[in-house]
């Protein structure tokens, strides 16, 4: 690296002395991204090329061979549909819930009567500093069938008889739901509430002087302008509902969920990666995964309209 | 006198409900201790509950963990391997990432487009659907089960990179030249003039990229082979398994894990939300 920039100095030296510090210039940017540029080569572009081609390859431990779209043959079976099914649920499940919830939370907590904003903001965060790990720990107990663990004394008091919990696939998919809105509401909470910062107060005020009211102000002017924050979030929460897996992976243990209640399409790579040791096939669903989330971002981003031409 | 009253009600009640939010924010973390300080005997008969029996409460648990009883053998292992990976990775990261941020903000060059489309492109891919392939070429650079396995691949993020730009793009450009008739290099300026300029953001990575690495799951499983090598999350995830009753060990352990972390969070906190406001990560 430093061979190479000196190199290309004492090419250059041979011009006239002005052009140096240009030349200088010229190649700071260079050096500065240079970090990027070797890690999304290695760390990114020569496995996501491998991931392609073994997706059409036998690869097993000794033996490796072409075996053109057989993995994509063998995607047809129930294992992977009840992946790709629990994973848009998921999905769908943490937009409506992680989306509206924070949005609503930021703006009350930007409100200027608000009192206490930063407690409430802390506390509200503090479940988003716990691992998944840690947050699977005490979900797997709150959801627990006994009779005296949270969630049950908790519907007994409407009434309801204990269930159990993490052995039924609408029930299994609450918890999972619960837990992903308790473990990061706070950090959409975040983004929304440095968004709403960011927009000049003037506006309200000229609004009021109009006689706008709450909700039309609510409506007009905040709304729109939490656009682009309210399209980011959306983008990683598609993100991180199609790649969830460790929330499964600690309310169930390594050994997967009652008839793949659990399973994720991330789940899936990983049974069928390290523990059936068949990475052609392995790679062939995160090929698959990759194509799908790419399309629901594209899909989200048309209605969303982000490539609408605006300002 | 009327206008007050009609102010004060709904901010009672904003207040109210907020109170609602929190307290089932930092509840199940409140179960989560209290079930630390019983015996797991109470856990297996009650479920998780937040009964407040001080008859059995002990610190029993906590005293194993130090003792290395009930499979915490390495606990202090996985203990001091999350605090030096989440140190290097943080410091790297926060280095390698404004760096670049810094750069494709500051300066025109041919590229920058490409480059700056390629931050995002791999910000909107989730890295799970490469861990097989990235798994291979660990065996073959080389850094699978070693620290630098689950450091190097994921140092260099994309997030960082977009919010250091996003905050570099505010600064004044007049210093750089500034910075130049006085002879400073272009990493000299970078070094001296705007990296102090951006402390705010630095402060807001430094908690958010310490929070990934310290809880970081999927990767370092993957990469970490031997039980002396694993991180807390690892270690704790091993307990829980259907041969062994090791909860004691689990659910002290777990609260001796969101400590560093909770402290870290509550004596940067007010760094760490204005910086995050400052640079508007803004989509």
């Amino acid at each position: 690296m430093n061979a190479g920039k000196q190199a290309t100095q004492g090419q250059r030296s041979s011009r006239p002395i002005k052009h140096r510090m240009p030349n200088g210039q010229k190649l700071a940017p260079y050096l500065f991204i240079l970090p990027f540029i070797l890690s999304f080569l290695i760390f990114f572009s020569y496995p996501l090329i491998n991931a392609i081609i073994m997706s059409f390859q036998r690869v097993l431990p000794g033996d490796v061979a072409f075996i053109g779209l057989d993995n994509y043959k063998r995607l047809l079976n129930p294992d992977f549909f009840k992946a790709l099914l629990n994973s848009t649920k998921y999905t769908f499940w943490t937009l409506l819930v992680l989306i509206p919830l924070p949005l609503v939370l930021a703006v009350f907590l930007n409100a200027k009567m608000m009192r206490a904003r930063n407690l409430f903001r802390a506390s509200l965060f503090i479940p988003a500093l716990t691992s998944i790990v840690v947050a699977g720990i005490i979900f797997r107990l709150i959801f627990s069938e006994l009779d005296g663990a949270i969630m049950n004394s908790f519907i007994k008091l409407f009434g309801f008889d204990s269930q159990k919990w993490l052995l039924s696939s609408s029930l299994s998919m609450f918890a999972l739901v619960v837990l992903a809105t308790w473990r990061w509401a706070g950090i959409n909470i975040l983004y929304f509430l440095s968004a709403l910062q960011s927009i000049p107060r003037e506006l309200y005020e000229s609004a009021d002087m109009d006689g706008a009211g709450t909700m039309s102000k609510f409506r007009k002017i905040t709304i729109p302008l939490l656009r682009p924050i309210t399209i980011y979030v959306f983008t990683i929460t598609i993100y991180g509902g199609y790649a969830m897996f460790t929330e499964s992976f600690m309310l169930w243990g390594s050994r997967g969920s009652p008839q793949n209640i659990g399973l994720t399409m991330v789940g899936y790579i990983y049974q069928q990666g390290f523990q059936y040791f068949d990475l052609g096939f392995g790679s062939t669903i995160g090929i698959t995964l990759l194509a799908i989330t790419l399309l629901v971002s594209m899909l989200q981003l048309n209605v969303l309209g982000f490539f609408k031409k605006e300002d | 006198m009327v206008e007050k009253r009609s102010g004060k009600l709904p901010s009672l009640l904003l207040i109210l409900l907020f109170i609602v939010f929190a307290v089932m924010a930092l509840f199940p973390l409140f179960a989560l201790f209290l079930a630390s300080i019983k015996p797991a005997s109470e856990l297996f008969k009650y479920g998780l509950n937040v009964r407040l029996d001080f008859d059995v409460m002990t610190w029993a648990n906590y005293k194993a963990i130090f003792s290395g009883k009930g499979g915490s053998q390495n606990f202090f292992d996985w203990y001091r391997n999350s605090l030096v990976i989440t140190s290097v990775f943080t410091v790297m990261c926060l280095f390698l990432s404004s760096m670049v941020g810094y750069g494709l903000a500051m300066y025109k060059f041919k590229g920058r487009t490409l480059v700056f489309t390629l931050v995002l492109a791999v910000m909107m891919i989730p890295v799970e659907i490469i861990i097989l392939p990235l798994y291979r070429l660990s065996i073959d650079l080389f850094i699978i089960n070693s620290i630098w396995g689950v450091i190097l691949p994921f140092v260099v993020a994309p997030l960082p990179i977009f919010f250091f730009r996003q905050f570099a793009m505010g600064l004044p450009k007049d210093f750089m030249d500034a910075g130049r008739i006085d002879g400073c290099t272009e990493m000299g300026i970078f070094l001296r003039i705007m990296v102090p300029l951006m402390l705010p953001a630095y402060g807001a990575m430094t908690i958010l990229q310490a929070l990934f690495s310290w809880n970081n799951f999927l990767w370092p499983v993957i990469v970490l082979r031997s039980t002396e090598k694993f991180t807390l999350p690892i270690g704790l995830a091993g307990l829980l398994s259907p041969t062994s009753n090791n909860y004691e060990v689990l659910l002290a352990g777990s609260i001796l894990t969101i400590l560093p972390i909770l402290l870290l969070f509550l004596f940067f906190q007010r760094f760490f939300i204005e910086g995050l406001t400052v640079g508007g990560v803004k989509g």
